[in-house]
């Protein structure tokens, strides 16, 4: 089980309030992911959770009990760190058992967890090297055995994936999600790519300065992000958010368009434009559309092979179906 | 230094340096070496002029058979080792404390490191008149204030007292640099530690030991090769008396007070052989600590 509320938890360093009242509710079972800029207070509110750092105000159940003045050995939640923290001076083996062997189990007990974690997350040939002689994926997976052999009830990941080049993280995140469909346990995993949030979450919290500014699924913000914070932050590349005379035009201060629901053409179109720097993924072309009398450029996605280039006169049909209006305040118009 | 010739003028720039160190260790190591061998005792008119006499081994057989010998060599290990234990153990306790939080923290450092730049003859005859004097010592007040007789700590705990003096003076050489190898702790790993459920004590025995094991090797090493030679405080507290004549104040005994030059020379001899042994083991085990 492991089913974490938070209620009206704040948290401030001395004079300065880094949190909020906040208010979030982690189901059981539930991949939740906090992503949000840096600063934004994401890695306090997961260590609030751990236990790392006490609460100013409010409370934290875990499973319906209170947990506020548990310390964090007794809070029963596992934490991968964003250093991974491995013991340098023991081997693979003892690293992982080391939570086995402060909680006292026996012998045969702690090597059979160790091997099962082992067996899971390929590290079977190296128990018995030393952190030190590991590469980057293979020191994360061992941070990620010490937290699973001690079957907590949620776990924490901060930052887990930043120090990887990005080919791993590619691959250590299928890794993470598959451990998650396969233990089912409560995860909770902070970051602040966004691309991370969207492919591994049940759940995303953007959150900025401490607030939260939405909660909910990768596709409900995507669809309907609550206000122009969350539009910019989700999604790439980034919503192009438009202002002035189009916006006024559909009854907003502000509108938003992706750049995917945007149809470029060289000859017909709502808006008239210029193409900037153009960049070719292959799969996807990405044009940087300089709007007279906008400073800035509308990002547009094409079809992987499109004969455009940089100068070109090019027309954009915005998809009026799919734009996101936002109020004076930067809430978004239902 | 890639090309020869950068590679030779190189080895001609660096040859001044080079010759000047090895003067500076040759001559009077083969100066000892040449003098253990001869009898050379000035005050009987023996010099240079007039040539020495050959004597073989004989001063090494004297120093070695010489009833001080081993009570000398016993000395010196127990005051060489009893001065690493106290800096060793309380140079942690002192760095963990020192690591904390507290208001006035750099005033409260460099205090802690004062003592360090306290010359040793000074140190010594402060500890010897106002600390240890059984009559006007502070110590001896605090004893009769409980109502204790007084110690004469430098004749009834001799070798204690030349322990504790020492250990003052090198407290705050293991206590520094045992603290930056503290501050260089990734504080993730003790809060992973504590996650994992280790209470303080593990915390300390499982991570910050071991972090240390590194710093702990250099102050061992650093501070025997110097421990080995203190001369200053046992010249100026005991003379050499009450059984704390280590190694090197036989030595200092036998060239001066007993103008024995050739059998002084011989135990310096001793001393290097001794202080070779030392340094091996401490190589040893600093080479299995450096190499990770």
């Amino acid at each position: 089980m492991g089913r974490i509320t938070l209620d009206k938890v704040t948290k401030a360093f001395g004079e300065v309030e880094v949190i909020p009242p906040l208010d979030l509710t982690i189901e059981d079972g539930e991949f939740v992911v906090f992503v949000g800029p840096s600063g934004c207070g994401k890695s306090t509110l997961l260590r609030l959770i751990a236990g790392l750092e006490d609460v100013t105000g409010g409370q934290i159940r875990i499973d319906g009990k209170d947990a506020t003045a548990v310390p964090p050995a007794k809070r029963g939640l596992a934490m991968v760190f964003q250093s991974y923290a491995l013991y340098p001076h023991m081997s693979v083996r003892k690293n992982i058992a080391f939570p086995l062997r402060m909680a006292g189990l026996d012998k045969a007990e702690q090597d059979r967890r160790v091997k099962n974690a082992a067996d899971v997350l390929n590290l079977t040939d190296y128990l018995d090297r030393r952190p030190g002689q590991l590469s980057g994926g293979q020191r994360q997976r061992v941070a990620i055995g010490r937290a699973i052999v001690r079957e907590p009830a949620a776990f924490l990941f901060d930052e887990p994936l930043s120090n990887l080049d990005a080919a791993l993280r590619v691959g250590m995140r299928l890794e993470i999600s598959e451990l998650h469909e396969r233990l089912k346990t409560t995860m909770i995993y902070v970051t602040h790519d966004q691309v991370e949030a969207m492919t591994m979450a049940d759940k995303i919290v953007v959150l900025r300065a401490g607030h939260i500014e939405q909660v909910g699924s990768p596709l409900e913000l995507y669809r309907e992000p609550r206000n122009l914070f969350v539009a910019g932050f989700i999604g790439s590349p980034r919503m192009n958010l438009i202002d002035g005379e189009e916006a006024r035009k559909r009854d907003a201060a502000t509108i938003g368009v992706r750049p995917e629901h945007i149809t470029p053409s060289p000859d017909t179109g709502t808006w008239k434009g210029r193409v900037g720097v153009a960049e070719h993924l292959g799969s996807d072309t990405f044009f940087h559309v300089h709007i007279d009398g906008r400073s800035e450029p509308v990002t547009v996605r094409a079809g992987g092979e499109v004969a455009m280039h940089h100068g070109d006169t090019i027309y954009l049909t915005p998809d009026e179906e799919r734009i996101h209006r936002f109020d004076g305040k930067g809430l978004r118009i239902a | 230094m890639a090309t020869q010739h950068s590679r030779s003028a190189a080895r001609l720039m660096m040859a001044p340096a080079v010759i000047l160190l090895l003067g500076w260790m040759l001559v009077p190591l083969l100066m000892t070496l040449y003098f253990s061998f001869k009898q050379y005792l000035p005050m009987r008119g023996d010099s240079f002029e007039r040539g020495l006499e050959w004597v073989g081994f004989e001063n090494y057989v004297r120093f070695i058979g010489s009833s001080s010998f081993w009570p000398s060599v016993q000395a010196t290990l127990l005051i060489v080792g009893g001065v690493l234990v106290i800096t060793v153990i309380l140079g942690i306790l002192l760095a963990i404390l020192l690591d904390q939080p507290i208001w006035g923290q750099g005033i409260v450092r460099i205090l802690v490191i004062a003592p360090f730049f306290v010359m040793p003859t000074v140190s010594a005859l402060v500890w010897k008149n106002m600390m240890m004097d059984p009559v006007n010592g502070m110590l001896s007040y605090v004893w009769r204030f409980f109502g204790a007789t007084p110690v004469s700590w430098l004749s009834d705990a001799s070798v204690e007292s030349i322990i504790l003096i020492v250990s003052w003076q090198w407290l705050p050489f293991a206590t520094l640099i045992l603290l930056t190898a503290i501050q260089s702790l990734d504080s993730e790993q003790l809060e992973a530690a504590e996650m994992d459920g280790a209470p303080v004590l593990s915390r300390f025995f499982y991570i910050v030991l071991p972090h240390l094991g590194r710093a702990i090797t250099i102050v061992i090493l650093i501070q025997t090769i110097f421990l080995l030679s203190i001369f200053a405080e046992i010249f100026v507290t005991t003379g050499g008396s009450f059984g704390t004549r280590t190694l090197t104040y036989l030595i200092f005994q036998r060239v001066v007070d007993s103008q024995n030059i050739g059998l002084g020379s011989a135990g310096g001899v001793y001393a290097i052989i001794l202080a070779n042994i030392v340094a091996i083991f401490l190589m040893r085990i600093v080479g299995k600590n450096l190499d990770r």
